[in-house]
């Protein structure tokens, strides 16, 4: 299951990356293994999405969402 | 002594440099990169004071835009002007975790170092009660807790700044040497570094550390082949250590109480601001509101400025005796500066908006809602802001695509910008509307003149479009275009900082592009004041003669007399040479004169066409220069100058072409080549040219 995957309203837990640039710069930016992650809403044309994670919130595409890959729950 | 404030993007870090610094404040450039400095002086409680220096937000010592490369370039680089004997790491209580990931990086850097913890109060209201003494001993570092907004305990901030050690006493957060162990012990040995996180992060940056020299750079890369170092997963590796490190001690010193979460105000607000439908709807509500204000309010104090400098002239011209000098101060220089500064009332109003919608957190959800739209051209959600501004001018707009991580992006953006018709075309528009466009309604209340005009704007964005698709195509990459963007909760938008926004802007428009503006109409004037030898004196002599003088009035006979000292002038002579390039889009080398200085700015063209065709140059005139420009025949064919095809073939020429210096000398300092105004001047002519001469064939 991919972050990119989730329906606004849903969440889940980040398990890995698939992209180890983009893994840094989405740590960096609070996307953590284990964290808890909540699709708060797609932006008007369907991409980016916003997300809370750590506590704020953080806007990326679709694209980027799909390299976080999310515990089975 | 020099104290640097560090800290991740929206924690308040700005407002508490403002709180720290007061007015004191100077914004300049770091040299040979157009990352603004901005540094201010603080008087501490011991009577010394403190050079604080404002960084810019990052959420890491590993750049991610322009911006942020500067952060470590500064820290790391001892002889640098500004590297700071004290950092001030700026910390939201209410993300404690990825904060303290930027403050462990700066920790171990082996700099004094405070932490500013802002923003308590909100923390506390969430729920999580951070044991700041506790927090404090962990890291063997001062906290100060603060509120900036309210400049709550910046007193005791002040007193830590003078009171601490000089020398670094916090403790080591994460063993840095396993990262790269022979690496790390080379570099530092080779370049005399006390710190291995140093040494680790130029075995990182060092392609782009600029105060290394080129043999120190290709020794680093030398050794990372020697040891096969791989930045991007030891990036990795330091990332999720730093990430372990951080929870052991927040483990011990925050309590978070597990209440469920109640919706937040920001998230109510969000779900009207980026609906669907309605976040669209008020977008573009909010764009109409800036630029009603941008021309209804300016109008004013533009023509206070203008007027001002009207009677300057003529001051000028009273007090000081009449000579080549004075005719420089008054039409050179005078003219000149009033050209810059007519423009700062615009200037401050545009800013003033775009203060008060980034500070409210606005301007990212704009970002958020757009992104999709604009990537399908090749630009970015952030390229939208600049885009609206250049409406009222290019300039401004061009300084603001810094916040564009992405390289190819951010060049685009910088490209297609000044396509985007600002408001210095707007008399050139007024002027050949009027001339050309019956002032009639058509199904009773559309203005004929007025859809014209929108056309003009309509244009400019569709070219502005086209052109970002082709350079999509063309540029290439140099690095994957990404969009993390940390959507901040909305606020109230702190007044002083608009103000603040506003008067900077105005002062760096005016010192950079004043200085081009006010060289090139030197040179303009030199232009049209001065000809070849002989042609001037014949047209001096023939107005001397009785039989001239005779047949007009004194005020006719200067008219007719500076008309023709224009005609044989440099500009008059440059006019006729180009002549024959552009006739074919309608123009004679009247126009051809009035293209060239407006070459310097746009606006020049009314003042030209008020010279050429001898009419007092005169705000009060301006309709006898449409019909000075109305009565204008070609002496050949007796057929008017400005016709539908010319005239629309000429405000086709404005729209596209690239007549500003402002915005070549802009684009130069933010590109920092030459190679990029350059294209830019060459395709916007190009594409001025051609589709002037597509228009006037089709029209005439």
């Amino acid at each position: 299951m991919k972050l990119s995957q989730l329906r606004p309203g849903q969440s889940g837990i980040i398990k890995e990356f698939t992209d180890l640039e983009m893994s840094v710069k989405l740590m960096e930016m609070g996307c953590l293994p284990g964290e808890l992650i909540l699709v708060d809403r797609y932006a008007p044309l369907g991409d980016p999405i916003a997300i809370t994670v750590s506590g704020y919130q953080l806007s990326l595409r679709m694209q980027e969402a799909s390299t976080i890959v999310l515990q089975h729950l | 002594m020099k104290v640097a404030l560090v800290g991740n993007p929206n924690t308040g870090k700005s407002t508490l440099f403002n709180v720290l610094t007061g007015l004191n404040q100077k914004v300049g450039n770091f040299p040979g990169i157009t990352v603004d400095k901005k540094t201010g002086t603080c008087k501490l409680p011991d009577k010394r004071n403190a050079l604080i220096i404002d960084l810019p937000g990052t959420y890491s010592l590993y750049p991610k835009s322009k911006d942020e490369s500067i952060v470590f370039e500064v820290l790391a680089d001892v002889k640098n002007p500004v590297h700071p004997d004290l950092i001030i790491v700026v910390v939201d209580a209410t993300n404690l975790k990825r904060n303290l990931l930027l403050y462990t990086q700066v920790a171990d850097l082996k700099i004094p170092v405070i932490i500013a913890l802002n923003m308590m109060d909100l923390a506390n209201k969430s729920g999580s009660v951070i044991d700041v003494d506790a927090l404090s001993d962990k890291l063997g570092v001062q906290i100060v807790p603060v509120t900036a907004r309210q400049g709550i305990n910046v007193d005791k901030l002040k007193e830590a700044i003078a009171f601490n050690p000089a020398i670094a006493l916090q403790k080591d957060t994460i063993e840095v040497s396993l990262l790269a162990p022979e690496l790390i012990h080379k570099i530092g040995e080779e370049l005399l570094l006390d710190s291995p996180y140093v040494a680790l992060q130029m075995a990182h940056q060092h392609e782009n550390l600029r105060f290394l020299t080129h043999d120190e750079s290709s020794r680093i890369e030398e050794l990372e082949q020697e040891f096969s170092f791989h930045s991007q997963s030891s990036k990795a590796e330091e990332t999720i250590a730093r990430y372990n490190y951080i929870n052991i001690i927040l483990a011990d010193t925050v309590t978070t109480s597990s209440e469920p979460k109640k919706e937040t105000p920001s998230n109510r607000i969000d779900k009207v601001l980026t609906h669907r439908i309605w976040g669209f709807v008020i977008f573009f509500f909010i764009l109409f509101i800036i630029f009603q204000s941008i021309f209804a309010w300016s109008a004013y104090p533009m023509s206070l400025i203008e007027n001002a400098f009207m009677w300057l002239t003529g001051l000028v011209h009273t007090h000081l005796p009449t000579g080549v000098l004075t005719d420089l101060l008054s039409d050179g220089i005078i003219a000149g500066l009033s050209g810059v500064l007519v423009f700062i009332p615009q200037i401050a109003i545009l800013f003033a908006f775009i203060s008060i919608l980034e500070d409210t957190g606005y301007m990212s959800r704009v970002t958020f809602m757009m992104d999709k739209v604009m990537r399908k051209v090749g630009l970015n959600g952030k390229s939208v802001v600049p885009m609206i501004g250049s409406l009222a001018c290019a300039v401004p707009s061009i300084m603001s695509t810094r916040n564009i991580e992405s390289w190819k992006d951010r060049m685009i953006t910088i490209m297609i910008v000044p396509l985007i018709s600002c408001s210095a075309r707007l008399p050139v528009y007024a002027v050949l509307i009027a001339l050309v466009v019956p002032d009639t309604k058509i199904f009773g209340f559309l203005n004929l003149q007025g859809l014209a005009l929108m056309g003009m704007y309509f244009i400019s964005f569709i070219a502005a479009i086209v052109v970002a698709l082709v350079f999509k195509l063309v540029l290439k990459a140099k690095e994957k275009g990404y969009f993390i963007m940390e959507l901040p909760v909305y606020r109230m938008p702190r007044w002083d900082n608009v103000l603040l926004t506003m008067y900077e802007k105005v002062k760096t428009f005016v010192l950079e592009a004043g200085k081009v503006i006010v060289a090139v109409s030197i040179v303009l004037w030199g232009l049209s004041n001065y000809g070849p030898p002989g042609k001037r004196a014949q047209v001096e002599s023939k107005y001397q003669s009785a039989e001239v003088a005779n047949t007009y009035t004194p005020e006719e006979l200067n008219l007719h007399r500076s008309s023709e000292l224009l005609e044989s002038s440099y500009a008059g002579v440059i006019g006729k040479f180009i002549e024959p390039a552009i006739v074919p889009l309608g123009y004679d080398w009247k126009i051809g004169i009035a293209l060239i200085t407006s070459f310097a700015a746009r606006e020049v063209f009314v003042g030209t066409m008020a010279t050429i065709y001898s009419v007092s140059n005169d705000e009060a005139h301006i309709s006898s220069v449409t019909d000075k420009m109305r009565d204008a025949r070609n002496p050949d064919t007796g057929l008017p100058v400005f016709t539908l095809a010319s005239s629309f073939s000429l405000m086709i020429f404005y729209a596209f072409a690239m007549q500003c210096i402002s915005t070549i000398a802009v684009v130069y300092r933010e590109t920092k080549s030459w190679r990029w105004p350059l294209i830019q001047f060459v395709y916007m002519t190009a594409l001025a040219y051609f589709a002037s001469l597509i228009v006037f064939n089709l029209l005439k």
